[in-house]
C-alpha cells in the first residue's frame, strides 16, 4: 500500500527496506528506521488511542520517550505487550500492534461519551460520589470502574523470552548521544578514560538527527562517530536507556536488546539489565518541549513541533499538509522552515508581540506568514485537526481576544518551550532550580559525581552543546582519574544560533468571552485540563502534591514528562506564588518503565532462588526420594516403596527405625567449627548452660538466647580437643547463628582468642538411628568401639574410613540408639554408600524428614515450629538448664517479668481422649468446654501420627504449662475447618521418657 | 551504596548484613545492671545524620566493619575493622561476696 | 460546607465547578489549643478527627510540618487487613479494619476502600501451619479468614506459577476476605476535611522545633517555625520522625528509622483483583483502581531518612514477583519510591502516654501503619482524651520492652531492620 505521506527518498530511514505492519488488523507498508509512530503517519493515520478518562480521540504527539498519548498494544498471545510507545518502537517486518482503551473499536468508542459528562467528572469527582447507600457500596462501583480504567491488556501467559542482567564498571558514563554526549565521551575517551556512552534510541545523534539529511552537522556526526568507534576505552550502548540514579555511582541501565525484532534470536535475550558502577556521570540527556494548553489541545493532528521536525527530516514523513505553527520561542521557527521545505503550507502563530528580526525575515522568503502577538484558542474537528481558531493574545496577562481568524489546517505544532531533562539529578535527591530565563526547571549544581552538558543545562544551539559537552567530559575523566586532555573539539557544522531569552512563558491561553469554552488540556494521558488544576485550587489542594495526587496530574505511565511543569506553573498563577515558591515534585526512577522481566534476569523459573543441594542429593534421587523444599535446601521427604504415598511411606520408615535402624541425612543442620584458647570461655558465654567442664571426645546439647533473653538457637556441641570444638545449629538458623558467633567475637568480646567458621558447606552429615545402628557403624567402622562402655550416649570419635576423615557422635533426635555421622562433603556420598552397603544385614532402611519429624514429636524434642523466636528457656522445659554460676548471653534480659510470666504458654504434650481422632499444626488450645474464644490457652506447634503409640499426639504451648494442665482435658480448636478435638495435656516425651533406648 | 571493605576493597552494599547501630557499648558479659542491658538491647539514638552502625561482610571476608555513614545522604565517612574499633567494656565491680 | 453526593457534584457542574468550598481551611495557629497534634498524616488527621468527632475535643491543631499526608500516607502500598495473631495486635488491627468499613460513609469522602481479600501464599506443609495457627487466631477472635489448598488457590489465582518450572511451589494460601485496599491520599484528606469541619485547624508548613515545659518538666506547649503554642496535651504521629519529635523532649525510644521502597506498574487492564503475598520472599502485590499494580517488599535493610532507596533491593525483589506471577515479566514499572519506617524493637507499634507529663506518643509503625490509620486515631484520641488508653492499645506501650511483653509477630527478636 502506498504510504501516503512519505516524502520520496526522504528523511534517514532506509528506502531500500519495506517494512509491513498491521495496526487494528490493518496491513500497513512503513520502512526500516521508523517507529511505529512514524510508519503510521507515513500512512496518514494519526489517530492512535483513546484516552485515560474521557475516551477522547488522540493522535502521536511527540516523537520519543516522552510520547503522552500514542500507547498501543504491540503483539501478540505469550509476547503481548500492553502500553508499548509507539514512538520508541522500532518497526519491524511483521510488526503487529493494535489501539487499546476503546471498546468496540479506535474510531468509534462508545466510552467517549464520557467526555460528554466531562464536566461532571472533574479532578477527584469519585472522592465526592460513590460513598453511598450501604458502608460496601465502592465495592460494586469499584467493579465497573476498574474495568473502565487501565489502558493496556496483559498476557496471563508466562514470557517465552529470556533475559539477563549483568554488572559493567566504567570511569565515564554519558547519558545521551546529542551533540552534548557525543563530545562528552569524546573528551573522556580521548583523556583515556573508560566510557560507556547509552544512547536510548537505536541510532546516535540525538537532536543531529532531527536536522535536515544533508546538513552541515552530518559531517560532524559522521566524524565524532568514526572517532568514538575507534576509541577502544569507549563503549557504546545503543538501544540502552539510564533509568535509575542511585547511591555512590551505581546507575540501572536496560538495553533493549531484541525490541526491534519480531523475536529475539536463538539464544539471544530480549531484554539486559545493566547494573553499572560508574565513577562520574555526564548527563546530555537533552530537553523536552512543552505544550500550550488551548481549547481541545489533544485532537488527532495536533503535536510538538520538534516532534514534526523529526518527522519530516529524520523519518522522510510529511505530519501534515497544511500546518499551523504555534509557538511562544524561537525553536519552533525551525520546525516551520523545515516543514515549508518539505511542501507543506506553513503559518506561523507566535505568542510574542514580536518574531526575532532574523527569523522573520527568514519566514518572510520562505513565504510563511507569522501572526505575532496572536495565539492558537481552540482547535477544530474531532478525529483530526480541521482547523485552528487564532485570536490576538497577550503574553503579560495571558488572555486572548475574539476569534480573528480560522485557519484551516490538519496539522497544528505547539512549542511552548523547553524543559530540561532533570530527571537523574533529581533522583539524586537535587531540587530542581527554576531558570526564569529558560522559564524552566534546570538540574542546578550536579549532585554527586555529575556533571550536566547540554540542552538540560540550557546550552539549546548544537555548537553550545556540543562545547559544554566536550568540558564536561573532559572534567569528568580528570575526575575520574585519567589525565586531562589538551584536545580540543571542532564544532564546524553545528549550528549556534542563539533562541531569543529570556523566554515568555504561556502555560495557558484562556479564551476570550465570546470564545467557544473548550477543555485545555496539561496531562493528556490523564484527561487532566487546566479546569481541573483550577478546581484543585478552589477547594484548596494547593500544594504541588495535592495538586499531582488530587488530579492526577503527572502520574501516568509517561510520569508527566511534558505536563508537570506547566500544571505546577498554572497553580502558581492561581495562589499568586512564584514556581520556585510553589515548589515542584520529585522525579524517582526509572527514567522509563521497565520490565519485571529485565530485572529478574536469569533469576526466573527453578533459577529464581539458588538451590542448595546435600552430598547426596543426586543419590537420593536416583534412588526415587521425594523431595522436599526446606529454605534454600532441598531434601529427602520421604522414600517411597510402590504405591505409597507420604503418609505410607513415613510410617514405614518410622517403623524400621524404631524397629532395626534407618538412615537420614542430616547435612542442612548447621556445623560451626569452634577454636582456639578461649573455646570452652566463649561457649559458656554464648550458651545458657555450662562448658568448662566437659571433656574432650563428649558432646552436650546446649540452648542459646538472643540480647532479649528468649530462645536463638539449639543443638549439640562436641569438645574434639582442648582447644576445637565443633558445634551444630538448626537448619534454619544455621546462617543467623554463624553471622551472630561472629559479632560476638568481632564487635564484643574482641579479647577472646577464639576462631569460628562455617563447615556446613564442607561437611555432610548423616544420621543413623535404630537398635541395629550400633552393630551397622560398628561393621563399618571397625576401629571405633562402639561397644556403651566405650562409646556411651553423647560420646565423640574420630576415625577414617578407607583414608577419608569420619566424626561419629552418639546423639539421638529420634529417641532411639542412634550415630550421627560427619565427613567433608566430597566423601559424603561415599561414607552414605558405605553404610547402605553393609545395612541389608541390619534391617536398615531410609528415612526422609516427615518420618524425622515423627521421630521427634514422638520423643518431645523441639524443633523450628517451637522455637519461633517467642520462646523462653521456661517455656520449652528447660527452666533448670541455664547455670545460676555464670552470665551467657540474654541473662539478665531474661529475668524480666514478662519472659518470666507464669501464665506464659509452656511446652507440653497433647493427646486426643479418642485415640482415632487426629491433630493438627496450627491449632488453638481452649478451655475444656470452655468459651472457644480469643487467643486461648496456647497452640499446637507439631503433631504427628505416632505408630509407637498407634495413634496422633501434638506438641505445643499451653498457659502455666504441666504445672496446671497435666492430666487435664483442653479443647484443641481448628475454626478454619470447625474441628474441635478433645485432649489431654501431658508429658512432651511421649515414647521412651526414660531414655533407656538411647542411652543403651 | 558502596563501601569500601579494608579487606576486600569497595563492594556493593548488598554484599552485607547490616546489624545497625555501634555508637552503643556493650556491657561486661558479667555486668548485671538491668538498666545497662535494657538500653543496650532497646533504645537506640537513630540519628538523622551521621551513624555509626556494623555492617558484616557477610558474602565476602565475613569481617564485621564499623561503617559511618550519614542516614540522610547516605555519605560514607569512614570504615574500619570492627575489632580495632570496639572498646571492651569494664568489668563490673566485684560483688562484696565475690571480693571475700 | 458542601455535603459531597452526585447530587451536589452535578449541581456544581452546572456552575462551572466554581462553587466548591475548599476541603479544609488554611488558618493561622492561635495562641493555645486543648489538644496539639504534631503530624498531618494520616495518623494525626485521624486521631485529631476522632478527638472532636467522639470525645468532643475540638479545640485542637494539627501541625504539619510539609503537607497534609506527605508522609508514609502518601507513599504506601494502600493495603489494609487485619491479620495479626499477637494478642495486643489482634483486635487493636481488627477494630481499625472495622473502622475502614464504613469510613466512607462517616466521613463523606470515598476512600475508595476495597474489601477485595488478601490472600498469603504459603509453599510447604510447615508454612501451611505458620498461618494455620495465625489465621486460626483470628477465627477465634471473630475475624474472618479461610484457608485453601493448592487446587483452591488454583481457582481463584489462575495466573500464579503452578508449572513444573517453579522454584517453590504453591502449597496453599490463608485469606482474609474483608482485607483489600484503600486509596491513600484520600484517607488523609477525608480525615482532613471531616476534623476541619468538626473546628480543629490544620496548619501546615509549620514544623514543630521544640516543646514548652512548666516547672515541674511537663509539656505546655510547642515551639514551631510559625512561633509558640500553648496546648494542654501534646500528641506526637510523626512515624519515620518519632525518635526525633521525642528526643526533644528527652526521651530515648526503642525505634530505629528505616527505608522502605513501593513500586507502581504502568497501568493495565484489570489483571490482579486482589492483594496477593509471596511466601517464599517478601513480595505483594494489587492493582489500583487506576490499573497500576502496587507493589512492594522488605526494607532496605539499613538506617535512613533519605526517602530515597537503592536497586539491590529491587534487584532482590522484582525477581519474586515474576516467579509468583509469570506474566509479570513483559509488564513494567513506572514509579518507586521510599518512605522512612519506625522500626521498633518488637515490629508492633507504640500508642500510649509518654513518660513526659503532657506528651503523648504513637509512632511505630512499621511498615504496617496504613491499614491502621483509623484504629490508630481512635485509639490515640481515646488516650489523650482519657489519658489511659483504651483496651484494644492497652498493650502497645513503650514500657513493654522494659517489662518483657514484647508483641513479635516474627519472633524475629529486638533487631528493628528484621521485622
Amino acid at each position: 500500500m502506498a504510504q501516503s505521506c512519505r516524502i520520496p527518498q526522504g528523511g534517514r530511514v532506509r528506502h531500500d527496506a519495506p517494512a509491513t505492519f498491521t495496526f487494528d488488523g490493518k496491513s500497513y507498508q512503513g520502512l526500516q528506521g521508523d517507529t511505529l509512530a512514524s510508519a503510521l503517519l507515513a500512512n496518514g493515520v494519526h489517530l492512535v488511542s483513546r484516552s485515560f478518562k474521557y475516551h477522547r480521540p488522540r493522535g502521536i504527539y511527540a516523537a520519543g520517550a516522552e510520547e503522552p498519548n500514542a500507547l498501543v498494544g504491540l503483539r501478540e498471545g505469550a509476547r503481548a505487550e500492553p502500553n508499548a510507545l509507539a514512538t520508541t518502537v522500532e518497526l519491524y517486518d511483521g510488526l503487529i500492534a493494535k489501539s487499546q482503551n476503546n471498546w468496540p473499536s479506535l474510531q468509534f468508542d462508545v466510552s467517549e461519551v464520557n467526555s460528554l459528562f466531562q464536566r461532571f467528572l472533574s479532578a477527584g469527582f469519585y472522592y465526592k460520589t460513590f460513598i453511598g447507600p450501604f458502608e460496601k457500596s465502592w465495592m460494586w462501583y469499584e467493579h465497573i470502574i476498574r474495568r473502565a480504567a487501565g489502558m493496556g491488556e496483559a498476557s496471563t501467559e508466562p514470557d517465552p523470552d529470556h533475559y539477563e542482567k549483568v554488572y559493567k564498571f566504567c570511569d565515564v558514563l554519558v547519558v545521551g548521544s546529542g551533540p552534548a554526549g557525543l563530545a562528552a565521551a569524546l573528551a573522556a575517551g580521548r583523556a583515556g578514560a573508560r566510557v560507556l556512552l547509552a544512547e536510548q534510541e537505536a541510532e546516535l545523534g540525538g537532536s543531529l538527527l532531527s536536522a535536515p539529511k544533508g546538513s552541515a552537522s552530518d559531517a560532524w556526526l559522521t566524524a565524532a562517530l568514526g572517532e568514538l568507534e575507534k576509541l577502544q576505552n569507549v563503549e557504546i550502548m545503543p538501544r540502552t536507556f539510564v533509568w535509575g540514579a542511585y547511591d555512590h555511582g551505581n546507575y540501572t541501565l536496560l538495553e533493549k536488546v531484541a525490541d526491534h525484532k519480531p523475536q529475539p534470536d536463538e539464544h539471544e535475550v530480549r531484554q539486559r539489565s545493566i547494573v553499572l558502577q560508574t565513577g562520574r556521570v555526564v548527563v546530555a540527556a537533552g530537553a523536552l518541549e512543552r505544550p500550550i494548553p488551548f481549547g481541545n489541545n489533544d485532537r488527532p493532528g495536533i503535536m510538538l513541533a520538534g516532534a514534526a521536525r523529526t518527522y519530516v527530516n529524520r523519518y522522510g514523513v510529511l505530519p501534515g499538509k497544511r500546518a499551523v505553527v504555534f509557538t511562544n520561542n524561537d525553536s519552533a521557527y525551525e520546525a516551520a522552515l523545515d516543514l515549508k521545505a518539505a511542501g507543506v503550507d506553513v503559518t506561523i502563530v507566535d505568542a510574542r508581540a514580536k518574531a526575532p528580526e532574523q527569523l522573520a525575515a527568514a519566514c518572510a522568503s520562505a513565504l510563511i506568514e507569522v501572526m505575532s502577538g496572536h495565539a492558537v484558542v481552540g482547535a477544530n474537528g474531532r478525529m483530526r485537526v480541521t482547523s485552528a481558531d487564532v485570536a490576538r493574545f497577550d503574553t503579560a496577562s495571558g488572555s486572548s481576544g475574539d476569534v480573528v481568524r480560522q485557519i484551516p489546517c490538519d496539522l497544528i505544532c505547539v512549542s511552548g518551550g523547553w524543559n530540561p531533562v532533570v530527571h537523574l539529578s533529581s533522583q539524586r535527591g537535587r531540587r530542581p532550580e527554576f531558570d526564569s530565563r529558560l522559564a524552566s526547571f534546570v538540574p542546578g549544581d550536579p549532585p554527586d559525581n555529575q556533571h550536566h552538558a547540554g540542552a538540560m543545562v540550557g546550552a539549546f544551539s548544537d555548537a553550545a552543546a556540543a562545547t559544554s559537552g566536550f568540558e564536561a567530559g573532559a572534567d569528568a575523566a580528570q575526575q575520574a582519574g585519567a589525565n586531562k586532555s589538551s584536545s580540543t573539539l571542532a564544532t564546524d557544522g553545528l549550528g549556534d544560533a542563539d533562541w531569543e531569552l529570556p523566554l515568555v512563558p504561556v502555560w495557558d491561553v484562556k479564551p476570550g468571552e465570546q470564545v467557544k469554552k473548550r477543555k485545555r488540556f496539561v496531562d493528556f494521558q490523564h484527561d487532566v485540563g487546566v479546569s481541573d488544576v483550577e478546581l484543585a485550587h478552589t477547594e484548596g489542594y494547593v500544594s504541588v502534591e495535592h495538586l499531582k495526587r488530587y488530579t492526577t496530574l503527572g502520574m501516568a505511565a509517561d510520569q508527566g514528562k511534558t505536563s508537570n511543569i506547566t500544571g505546577l506553573a498554572l497553580m502558581a498563577e492561581l495562589t499568586g506564588k512564584t514556581i520556585p515558591e510553589t515548589g515542584t515534585t520529585t522525579f524517582r526512577p526509572p527514567y522509563n518503565s521497565v520490565s519485571f522481566g529485565a530485572i529478574s534476569g536469569q533469576q526466573t523459573g527453578q533459577h529464581f532462588r539458588p538451590l542448595r543441594r546435600t552430598p547426596v542429593h543426586d543419590w537420593n534421587l536416583k534412588n526415587g526420594a521425594e523431595m522436599i523444599n526446606v529454605g534454600a535446601w532441598q531434601r529427602a521427604w520421604y522414600y517411597p516403596k510402590a504405591g505409597e504415598d507420604v503418609n505410607a511411606a513415613y510410617i514405614r520408615e518410622t517403623e524400621e527405625v524404631r524397629e532395626t535402624c534407618g538412615m537420614v541425612d542430616v547435612t542442612t543442620l548447621g556445623k560451626i567449627e569452634v577454636q582456639g584458647p578461649d573455646a570452652a570461655e566463649f561457649l559458656n558465654r554464648v550458651y545458657v548452660n555450662g562448658w568448662k567442664l566437659l571433656k574432650p571426645g563428649r558432646a552436650r546439647y546446649g540452648v542459646m538466647l538472643r540480647d532479649d533473653g528468649l530462645v536463638f538457637d539449639d543443638g549439640t556441641t562436641s569438645r574434639l580437643s582442648d582447644t576445637h570444638y565443633f558445634m551444630t545449629t538448626t537448619t534454619a538458623e544455621a546462617g543467623p547463628v554463624m553471622a551472630h558467633l561472629e559479632w560476638l567475637l568481632q564487635c564484643c568480646w574482641t579479647d577472646l582468642k577464639v576462631h569460628v567458621t562455617s563447615i556446613t558447606d564442607q561437611y555432610s552429615g548423616l544420621a543413623v538411628a535404630g537398635p541395629n545402628s550400633r552393630a551397622l557403624l560398628q561393621e563399618v567402622f571397625a576401629d571405633i568401639d562402639f561397644s556403651s562402655e566405650e562409646f556411651p550416649f553423647m560420646g565423640v570419635r574420630e576415625t577414617e574410613y578407607q583414608g577419608m576423615p569420619v566424626r561419629v557422635f552418639r546423639i539421638s533426635f529420634s529417641g532411639e540408639l542412634a550415630y550421627e555421622v560427619a565427613t567433608p562433603s566430597g566423601f559424603g556420598e561415599a561414607i552414605w554408600q558405605a553404610i547402605y552397603d553393609a545395612g541389608p544385614n541390619h534391617g536398615l532402611g531410609l528415612y526422609g524428614t516427615e518420618a524425622l519429624g515423627a521421630l521427634r514429636v514422638e520423643k518431645g524434642h523441639f524443633a523450628g515450629a517451637e522455637i519461633d523466636g517467642r520462646t523462653s528457656v521456661e517455656d520449652l522445659g528447660l527452666g533448670r538448664m541455664p547455670s545460676t554460676k555464670k552470665q551467657f548471653v540474654g541473662s539478665v534480659m531474661r529475668q524480666r517479668e514478662g519472659v518470666q510470666d507464669e501464665n506464659r504458654p509452656r511446652y507440653v504434650g497433647l493427646e486426643p481422649v479418642n485415640p482415632q481422632e487426629s491433630l493438627r499444626g496450627g491449632a488453638l488450645v481452649h478451655t475444656h468446654n470452655g468459651p472457644h474464644s480469643g487467643h486461648g490457652l496456647g497452640h499446637v506447634s507439631s503433631t504427628t501420627y505416632s505408630p509407637a503409640l498407634g495413634r496422633f499426639i501434638g506438641l505445643g504451648f499451653v498457659e502455666g504449662g504441666l504445672e496446671r494442665y497435666e492430666g487435664q482435658l483442653v479443647d484443641v480448636c481448628y475454626p478454619l475447618k470447625g474441628w474441635v478435638v478433645t485432649c489431654k495435656v501431658v508429658s512432651s516425651h511421649f515414647y521412651d521418657p526414660a531414655g533407656e533406648k538411647q542411652n543403651g | 551504596m558502596r563501601v569500601t571493605c579494608p579487606c576486600c576493597g569497595e563492594r556493593d552494599y548488598g554484599e552485607f548484613s547490616i546489624y545497625g547501630d555501634a555508637s552503643r557499648q556493650r556491657p561486661h558479659i558479667d555486668d548485671t545492671d538491668f538498666e545497662a542491658w535494657y538500653d543496650y538491647v532497646y533504645i537506640r539514638p537513630n540519628p538523622k545524620g551521621r551513624h555509626q552502625e556494623f555492617w558484616h561482610h557477610i558474602q565476602g571476608c565475613r569481617q564485621w566493619l564499623v561503617v559511618d555513614r550519614d542516614t540522610v545522604t547516605h555519605e560514607v565517612y569512614g570504615v574500619a575493622l570492627a575489632r580495632d574499633v570496639v572498646t571492651l567494656p569494664d568489668a563490673p565491680a566485684a560483688t562484696p561476696e565475690e571480693a571475700k | 460546607m458542601t455535603h459531597y453526593s452526585w447530587f451536589s457534584v452535578f449541581a456544581k457542574a452546572l456552575g462551572g465547578n466554581k462553587g466548591w468550598d475548599r476541603a479544609w481551611r488554611d488558618p493561622e495557629p492561635k495562641a493555645a489549643y486543648d489538644v496539639i497534634i504534631v503530624g498531618g498524616g494520616g495518623h494525626g488527621l485521624a486521631t485529631a478527627y476522632y478527638l472532636a468527632k467522639e470525645h468532643g475535643i475540638t479545640n485542637v491543631a494539627v501541625l504539619e510540618k510539609g503537607w497534609l499526608g506527605g508522609g508514609n500516607t502518601g507513599r504506601n502500598t494502600t493495603i489494609i487487613r487485619s491479620n495479626y495473631m499477637i494478642d495486643g495486635n489482634t483486635h487493636f488491627y481488627e477494630k481499625s479494619l472495622k473502622l475502614w468499613e464504613g469510613l466512607s460513609k462517616d466521613l463523606n469522602y470515598n476512600a475508595m476502600v476495597s474489601h477485595r481479600k488478601i490472600y498469603n501464599l504459603f509453599h510447604s506443609p510447615s508454612q501451611m501451619e505458620g498461618f494455620a495457627k495465625r489465621y486460626n487466631i483470628m477465627r477465634s477472635c471473630g475475624i474472618d479468614g479461610e484457608i485453601l489448598n493448592r487446587e483452591e488457590v488454583m481457582k481463584v489465582l489462575p495466573y500464579l506459577d503452578y508449572s513444573p518450572n517453579a522454584r517453590f511451589p504453591v502449597y496453599g494460601a490463608a485469606s482474609q476476605p474483608r482485607a483489600g485496599t484503600a486509596r491513600h491520599d484520600a484517607v488523609a484528606w477525608g480525615y482532613a476535611r471531616g476534623a476541619d469541619m468538626r473546628g480543629v485547624d490544620l496548619i501546615q508548613n509549620c514544623e514543630v522545633t521544640g516543646y514548652q515545659r512548666d516547672a515541674s518538666g511537663a509539656v505546655v506547649g510547642v515551639q514551631t517555625t510559625r512561633g509558640d503554642i500553648k496546648a494542654k496535651k501534646v500528641g506526637i504521629a510523626v512515624a519515620g520522625h518519632t525518635s526525633q519529635l521525642a528526643e526533644m523532649a528527652g526521651l530515648n525510644l526503642p525505634i530505629e528509622s528505616h527505608l522502605l521502597q513501593a513500586f507502581v506498574s504502568e497501568p493495565y487492564k484489570p489483571l490482579i483483583d486482589t492483594v496477593i503475598t509471596f511466601g517464599a520472599g517478601h513480595f505483594y502485590i494489587s492493582q489500583s483502581d487506576k490499573g497500576g499494580l502496587v507493589f512492594g517488599g522488605d526494607l532496605d535493610g539499613y538506617n535512613s531518612f533519605a526517602q530515597r532507596g537503592n536497586f539491590h533491593l529491587i534487584d532482590h525483589l522484582l525477581p519474586e514477583g515474576k516467579a509468583m506471577v509469570p506474566c509479570l515479566s513483559r509488564l513494567r514499572f513506572q514509579r518507586t519510591w521510599g518512605g522512612i519506617m519506625d522500626m521498633t524493637m518488637d515490629g508492633s507499634p507504640i500508642i500510649c502516654k509518654s513518660p513526659v507529663d503532657g506528651l503523648y506518643i504513637n509512632g511505630g509503625w512499621c511498615y504496617g501503619g496504613f491499614k491502621a490509620t483509623p484504629g490508630s486515631g481512635w485509639c490515640f484520641a481515646h488516650t489523650i482524651a482519657n489519658d489511659r488508653p483504651h483496651e484494644f492499645n492497652s498493650k502497645l506501650t513503650l514500657d513493654r520492652f522494659r517489662r518483657g511483653y514484647a508483641l513479635d509477630e516474627k519472633g524475629a527478636g529486638p533487631m528493628p531492620g528484621w521485622h
